[in-house]
């Protein structure tokens, strides 16, 4: 009996994880988000210790060696003012992923929070907040972008700001009506019952329901907020040249289009560097919603 | 039992706002109960039951009318008040799957409320404190790291009713605790709700529109129709003699589990008026077989027609020949 009562106890403590070690417990089961996450961060940590990697000096030019394609000293080749590609590529990925990841950073915390608060008090709160997001929506995302990347100037914080602001509206609506599902939820009532606050109402019980969408946007958002960024830098609003940016690194690429079987490099691996930056980011967004939500579990 | 009246309820009324008009959810309630016994609120859907329940337990705000729990007034309650309501009167919720956050596991589930009201005192006694209560309402102990989504109905009521008593409550308002199970669960989830009572001294109101549930567990029982009290008397009077005919319509409802008893079914016609800005005159008259030209008039008073047992009806007295 003794030894019973062990057993169990036992398998109670094993069972025990908190919050963080469950849904990495999970996500640990789902292989493919396992690899994604290990391409993240295999891209992370190069374009983190780049000066280690690369011996070129990313405004370095070499006019002889121009164009030059993959070779050992050139791992990606060279660009129009050879240029090290790989070097561009590892400084921009600084650039891009920086802004790309705080844009969308700031777009969901502004947005969750307008959504839940709209959502969960509903009245004339809802009103007045919703209508300041119709406003938002009704400009075009890239103009509204345009415009205070010139008002505020160019600059990570600034780009990743203008960027953010389009997607707070798109957000905010989404939370708020997954909050007001929510919301005639007999639990949310069972909370009040025992007298929780609203805020602790909204972040324990609100948000942790709203979050799988979110998430999947967010993967999303990424890949439109790379994008985003190039759009800016082409017209002279994000990154400035020389500085190096993704977007501006395929943009410059594309001019020599015409001459694809010997200039390939310029274009092939910024674009694969994009693509597959995003796919990760998407496939490890759809793997995290899943690994959060418990009644996913197998 | 005691004759301590543990909750009091006077003129309270709950009215709802719609674009058509006010919509009368609860009307003029009138009831007390002592402590360590049950009333049952009894009624169809739609007839205000939970209204009342979540009214007295202050979820909702009451339009008009007093609320008093042990003598104190918690119509209007102040801060200080509003820690004693928490902290005395809980809710066991109809449904268990949509009361409980999915996302939180079954000791989470239950420490919420002592979290949120700091009962106990760090994660240890917190701990110690979730495994009592998981052995009081008969859940075993490898579910406590479990999901709601994982467990079976029966055991998700449980849940409820474990996280309800985590605070040692005095009151508990159970809004249809056993409506959504099935028979056999919802007898053992009835007998787990009268031991705890006798154990812990609870009082509780016990929402139900199934007669026979009500039976087994009122001391006394509170018939509701529209919104509005009907009838209100002790349970063994109320089965033995129902005096309204709305009470007399609902108790013929209740099956009988044999072919051979043949009764006289009373079958009500008509619709159920809106509750929206009603008519003056009695709500049930619409569908009352003998309703005449007062009953569309004159709303009926609640009047003591027999000793402690209430009724609201003009003709009551010819009705029954009393």
């Amino acid at each position: 009996m003794a030894k019973n009562t062990n057993k169990i106890e036992e398998e109670v403590r094993l069972k025990k994880r908190s919050n963080f070690g469950e849904v990495w417990h999970r996500l640990k089961k789902n292989k493919l988000s396992m690899v994604c996450l290990g391409f993240l961060a295999v891209m992370i940590c190069a374009i983190v210790f780049s000066t280690w990697i690369t011996p070129y000096d990313y405004t370095a030019q070499d006019l002889m060696s121009r164009f030059q394609l993959p070779s050992k000293a050139h791992w990606f080749g060279t660009d129009d003012y050879g240029r090290d590609l790989l070097t561009r590529l590892l400084v921009g990925g600084r650039y891009t992923l920086l802004i790309a990841i705080l844009s969308v950073a700031l777009g969901i915390v502004f947005g969750m929070i307008i959504g839940a608060l709209c959502g969960f008090f509903g009245k004339w709160v809802d009103s007045t907040l919703m209508r300041i997001m119709d406003v938002i929506m009704s400009i075009p995302g890239m103009m509204l972008a345009i415009c205070i990347s010139v008002a505020l100037g160019s600059g990570v914080f600034n780009t990743a700001l203008a960027l953010a602001v389009g997607t707070i509206p798109m957000i905010a609506r989404q939370l708020r009506s997954s909050t007001m599902l929510i919301n005639g939820q007999e639990y949310i009532e069972a909370a009040k019952s025992f007298g929780e606050s609203n805020f602790r109402i909204i972040m324990t019980h609100v948000i942790p329901n709203t979050l799988a969408p979110i998430i999947v946007q967010t993967s999303l958002y990424i890949g439109g907020s790379i994008m985003g960024i190039a759009g800016l830098s082409f017209l002279g609003l994000g990154v400035q040249p020389p500085t190096p940016e993704w977007g501006n690194i395929l943009n410059n690429g594309l001019d020599f289009i015409y001459d694809f079987s010997t200039r390939w490099n310029v274009i092939v691996f910024p674009a694969l560097v994009i693509v597959l930056a995003e796919l990760a980011f998407n496939l490890l967004g759809d793997g995290l919603r899943d690994a959060m939500d418990p009644r996913m579990r197998k | 039992m005691s004759e301590k009246n543990l909750i009091e309820v006077q003129n309270l009324c709950k009215y709802y706002k719609t674009p058509k008009g006010a919509l009368h959810a609860v009307e003029n309630a009138n009831f007390s109960i002592r402590e360590g016994t049950t009333l049952g609120v009894v009624g169809e859907s739609g007839c205000g039951k939970s209204t009342l329940g979540r009214t007295v337990m202050n979820l909702h705000e009451s339009t008009s009318g007093k609320i008093f729990f042990d003598g104190e007034d918690v119509t209007h309650p102040n801060k200080a008040q509003k820690k004693t309501i928490h902290k005395n009167i809980q809710m066991i919720f109809q449904d268990p799957s949509s009361s409980l956050d999915p996302r939180k596991c079954v000791s989470d589930l239950i420490a919420e409320p002592m979290k949120v009201m700091k009962i106990t005192r760090g994660k240890k006694e917190t701990e110690k404190r979730v495994a009592e209560l998981m052995d009081t309402v008969g859940l075993a102990r490898r579910y406590a790291f479990a999901y709601p989504h994982e467990l079976d109905g029966g055991r998700r009521q449980r849940i409820g009713i474990a996280r309800a008593l985590s605070v040692s409550p005095k009151f508990i308002v159970c809004d249809e605790p056993v409506s959504a199970l099935d028979v056999s669960i919802q007898a053992q989830i009835l007998n787990l709700l009268q031991d705890l009572q006798e154990q812990h001294g609870l009082t509780y109101m016990f929402i139900t529109h199934n007669l026979s549930v009500v039976k087994h567990i009122s001391h006394d029982i509170l018939v509701m129709y529209l919104g509005c009290e009907v009838e209100k008397c002790e349970s063994e009077e109320l089965f033995l003699r129902p005096l309204h005919p709305y009470t007399k319509g609902l108790l013929s409802a209740i099956p009988i589990p044999s072919i051979h008893v043949d009764r006289k079914r009373i079958v009500m016609s008509g619709e159920v008026t809106s509750p929206i800005n009603p008519k003056p005159g009695c709500r049930f008259a619409a569908r009352c077989p003998y309703a005449t030209e007062k009953c569309t008039q004159e709303l009926p008073q609640v009047e003591e027609v027999l000793p402690n047992h209430f009724c609201a009806c003009h003709h009551v007295r010819e009705l029954n020949n009393l």
